[in-house]
């Protein structure tokens, strides 16, 4: 399936979750925050929460700043 | 005489706090650390393509010091309010170093979204220390709402213009009692010792630091200015005089 992750167009398999997209994206999973469409989906829920087609993700990671 | 900094419930023996931004390695921030005496260091979230992540987690968790996570870049407080949950989740902290900024050109804050912003986040249990205008009136706004903290703008960020209105940082600091940092402005060593001397709590510095050419000597004369600028501060300064006032005395002066 279509989904949007940080801005760009992905396919991921059908029946993935939040928890997979992340573990595709970064080696570490500390000091990640993930919002999907729009709301924050909180570390102990990642595995449990399923990819829909067109989902809009962010994945986020720490940067030096203000 | 105990004068820690007393800063959404937790005590400080430095009063400055260091933003990251700017910083140009892991070695110089690791530097900048040590020399500022810094114990609250700000941090913020991009997406995990255009990231530092771990390496720049490890650096910090190994100076010990406070993470001050922010919401720099964002301009709605719909944003910012996002921006802070997920900050809390990849940090485990509910401090917040709230920024919403009214645009690009001069970053400065949009108060009306940054006090709705604030109200959200207080609401939600967060320890909100937002980045404010050096306007008094908005600073008690977000006092009341219960931010713990205010802190207002010397200058535009990353200009190091100093303070533009001294008289207004010292009117913000009559307004609140929660502590009022300075942030943003600040160019130099005098900057920041003047913030205090005008009763800031804290300063908050980052470009001045990470772009200065040696940061880690400018770190440590930030040190000094903020504890000289505290210590005069707390000293009290002599009322300004239009006229001279002899320091040595007239009584006993010879007929020569």
């Amino acid at each position: 399936m279509r989904i949007i992750v940080n801005g760009a167009e992905a396919e991921i398999a059908e029946g993935s979750s939040v928890g997979d997209l992340v573990r595709q994206r970064v080696d570490d999973r500390r000091r990640v925050a993930v919002a999907r469409n729009g709301e924050v989906v909180p570390r102990a829920e990642w595995d449990s929460t399923p990819l829909a087609e067109r989902d809009t993700v962010e994945v986020l990671a720490p940067v030096a700043g203000g | 005489m105990d004068d820690s900094l007393v800063l959404g419930g937790e005590k400080f023996e430095s009063r400055l706090l260091l933003g990251t931004g700017g910083v140009p390695s892991l070695e110089v921030l690791e530097q900048v650390i040590a020399a500022s005496g810094t114990q609250v260091v700000t941090i913020a979230l991009r997406r995990v393509e255009a990231a530092a992540g771990a390496p720049l987690v490890a650096v910090l968790e190994k100076a010990g010091v406070r993470l001050l996570p922010n919401t720099a870049g964002c301009m709605t407080a719909r944003e910012a309010v996002l921006t802070a949950q997920l900050a809390r989740e990849a940090f485990e902290t509910n401090w917040v170093k709230l920024e919403v900024i009214g645009d690009d050109r001069t970053l400065l804050p949009d108060p009306v979204e940054l006090l709705d912003a604030a109200e959200r986040l207080v609401a939600d249990g967060f320890t909100v220390l937002p980045y404010t205008n050096d306007d008094p009136i908005t600073a008690r706004r977000l006092a009341d709402v219960g931010c713990a903290a205010v802190m207002p703008a010397g200058a535009p960020i990353g200009s190091g213009l100093g303070i533009r209105n001294p008289h207004n940082i010292a009117l913000i600091r009559e307004a609140v009692t929660v502590p009022v940092v300075l942030d943003a402005g600040i160019g130099t060593a005098s900057d920041a010792a003047l913030a205090m001397e005008l009763g800031c709590d804290a300063v908050l510095i980052a470009s001045a630091v990470t772009r200065a050419r040696s940061p880690e000597l400018m770190a440590e004369a930030m040190r000094d200015a903020v504890r000289a600028g505290r210590a005069a501060y707390r000293a009290g300064r002599i009322p300004r005089r239009w006229h001279a006032e002899a320091s040595t005395p007239i009584a006993g002066f010879p007929q020569l």
